[in-house]
């Protein structure tokens, strides 16, 4: 579940570049997850680049982003950085807190 | 953990801290291989505790530590204890330390759904690994209550990051800002329950005094004092000074005064080394002059005195020592006079008290003045003083000092009452008094009290002169007791009538010579007359017989020339 990144074509103005820390397999890892691609895919369809970072497996990269709750999602880009704690079970909030506006044709 | 003895529980190791004082209170240290919480309010040293038990484990423990700063960055932290000659970046740099500043934003978090601390434990974690520390602080972790919402979620998280900690075996210092009625705001006394301490900063007539208290600790034997603590150049220190018992050795040897007059007051030879003094008197009785010359006997011997006074500098003193002929500036060159000066009102007692050992400590002198204790009363009752002074004396006994302490008392109250608390822990006691006469001030002194030798009972007039300082007899008579121009008025008065007595009894004795050589010449006359009547008798005697024995002869002439002698006496004249 490490770098797995589903990227798209060059980033451009409206993209998102997401990463989400998580500790292990654990129950709210994969809820996380799940409800991460869920909202990527239905709200930012090709215009987001995603990582997933398993803390177990890479503990230095904790202190970069200063974590501290599990599992967190931080928006990268667009600046400013957001920082998102939670399994994202709350779709609603996990959309405010990302700033992800419906996309307009 | 169901003893309480810190020695028969196999189990309850303990992690040294290093920090002055706090490991002989609490037998040893913190609790090994377990948090331990330490709760103050802001500013009372709760970094500088936990800071000081991570340096000293890896400069003097060889344990590694990893500091988790909530509050201050890395970088603040390194310039803030720098001061006090911790070198952070050193001990980063050798792996013996790791910083984590663990800041974050409460405006750039967002809450949707479940969540955890376990971000924490893998920082945690990787730390500890990273340099196999053995402590580790965190600082102040109630910190991530007002970062979260929940509630509920941080205090299981906390919950299950304690017994982490204890699993990792490392001993921990969690710090916690005291609360309203509870010792931290949000109860982490509830979880870490082996070890508490509390740190206090008290205000109290405007002076502060930090003082500690070991809470509770679990499976241990502690000091439950409160103990007063101070945070100076050289770190943290607490002063457990009244643990001390009286077992301080004594010492037969003697200490001169400085003055010959009061050593033979004092049984001849002046004070017990080691013993504690006090000199009290009212203002301008000479304290401090008696004081320097104790200073300088005790430089005399070559051995090192140290001199803290509150109510002169150093360069006053010594200006007005000379004064009286006494010229301490070579053995302040020299080194083996220290003078400390500072104000009263400079620190709290406890400050001062920590002061003294510590430069008892550095210095090792044979001597220590206190000019004057009495001073002290500015920041300090004087119940607080008197629990200083026992301590003071009793670590100054304990290193086989002599303690020399200099008390101004007020004029009016009686001079032995007001000292009743001061004159317990003291062995020998001087008192220096006025005594006003003919409208003079003259200074008289005692020896009130001197444990273990022979003492005068004495009162000496102190004089003080350019040339130093001298003792003499007072003028005891049936006027009472006189001192200054009246005792020499009486010493002249009574000179002159001795001389005058002296010549009175001259001219009687000149008298009776008289009369007696009169009686002697009588004498002889009346020898004279009797040897004359004798000789007269012995004459008039003789002239009978030679009449007798003339007229005989004329008799017996006259009978020749009769021829008329008779047969008889012809016959027999033939």
């Amino acid at each position: 579940m490490t770098s797995d990144a589903v990227a798209l074509d060059p980033p451009e103005a409206g993209h998102y570049t997401l990463t989400l820390y998580v500790a292990g397999q654990t129950p709210k890892s994969i809820t996380a997850f799940a409800n991460l691609k869920k909202i990527c895919e239905e709200h930012l369809e090709g215009r987001y680049t995603l990582e997933v970072i398993d803390l177990m497996k890479h503990p230095e990269l904790a202190q970069e982003h200063q974590i501290l709750a599990l599992p967190t999602l931080v928006r990268q880009v667009p600046t400013p950085m957001r920082k998102l704690i939670g399994d994202l079970s709350n779709i609603e909030k996990t959309l405010v807190g990302m700033e992800i506006r419906p996309q307009h044709p | 953990m169901t003893g309480t003895s810190h020695s028969t529980v196999p189990g309850l190791e303990k992690a040294p801290t290093g920090i002055d004082g706090f490991d002989e209170i609490t037998a040893g240290g913190l609790p090994k291989g377990r948090p331990s919480l330490i709760c103050g309010a802001a500013g009372c040293g709760k970094t500088l505790f936990a800071t000081e038990f991570l340096v000293r484990g890896a400069t003097e423990f060889g344990e590694p530590g990893v500091f988790v700063a909530f509050e201050e960055t890395a970088k603040d932290l390194t310039a803030n204890v720098a001061s006090l000659g911790f070198d952070l970046a050193e001990l980063q740099r050798t792996n013996l330390l790791r910083i984590d500043h663990i800041s974050v934003d409460r405006s750039e978090i967002e809450e949707s759904g479940d969540y955890d601390l376990e971000g924490l434990f893998i920082r945690l974690n990787y730390l500890i690994d990273q340099i196999g520390a053995k402590r580790v602080v965190l600082d102040t972790i109630e910190t991530i209550f007002s970062i979260f919402s929940n509630p509920a979620v941080l205090r299981s998280e906390l919950r299950r990051l304690f017994h982490w900690l204890k699993d990792k075996g490392v001993t921990a210092v969690i710090t916690g800002e005291r609360g309203d009625g509870t010792l931290t705001r949000q109860g982490l006394e509830e979880y870490v329950s082996d070890c508490v301490v509390l740190l206090d900063n008290r205000v109290f007539d405007q002076v502060t005094t930090r003082r500690l208290r070991v809470v509770k600790y679990r499976g241990s034997s502690h000091g439950t004092n409160e103990y007063p603590f101070l945070i100076d150049k050289d770190g943290f220190s607490v002063l457990p000074v009244t643990s001390l018992g009286l077992k301080h050795g004594t010492s037969q040897e003697r200490v001169s005064t400085g003055i010959p007059a009061l050593d033979e007051m004092l049984g001849g030879q002046g004070y017990y080394r080691g013993s504690s003094v006090l000199m009290s008197g009212t203002a301008g009785t000479g304290k401090s002059s008696l004081s320097a010359y104790f200073a300088d006997a005790t430089c005399k011997r070559g051995e090192k005195c140290i001199y803290f006074a509150y109510e002169e500098s150093e360069e006053q003193i010594v200006r007005n020592m000379r004064s009286i002929g006494l010229d301490l500036q070579p053995w302040i060159d020299e080194g083996l006079l220290v003078i400390h000066a500072t104000r009263p009102m400079h620190h709290g007692l406890e400050m001062h008290l920590a002061t003294m050992q510590r430069m008892v400590k550095q210095l090792k002198p044979t001597a220590v003045i206190v000019d004057p204790v009495s001073n002290l009363e500015a920041v300090g009752s004087r119940f607080d003083i008197n629990s200083m002074l026992i301590r003071l004396v009793d670590y100054l006994k304990a290193n086989g000092i002599t303690g020399f302490f200099v008390s101004l008392t007020a004029g009016g109250s009686s001079l032995e009452r007001t000292e009743i608390g001061m004159s317990s822990v003291m062995d020998t006691w001087l008192l220096l008094r006025d005594i006003e006469l003919n409208g003079e001030r003259n200074r008289g002194l005692y020896v009130l009290k001197s444990r273990g030798m022979h003492h005068s009972n004495q009162i000496r007039e102190f004089l003080i002169s350019d040339a130093g300082i001298d003792l003499c007899d007072v003028y005891l008579g049936p006027e009472g007791v006189l001192t200054g121009s009246a005792r020499v008025a009486q010493e002249a008065q009574e000179r002159s009538q001795q001389s005058q007595a002296a010549q009175e009894a001259k001219v009687k004795a000149n008298a009776s010579e008289r009369r007696k050589r009169a009686i002697h010449a009588q004498i002889a006359l009346l020898q004279a007359d009797l040897e004359a009547e004798e000789t007269d008798l012995a004459t008039n005697q003789f002239g009978e017989a030679e009449r007798m024995k003339r007229l005989g002869e004329v008799r017996e002439e006259m009978a020749k020339s009769r021829g008329r002698l008779t047969p008889s006496s012809n016959g027999e004249k033939k």
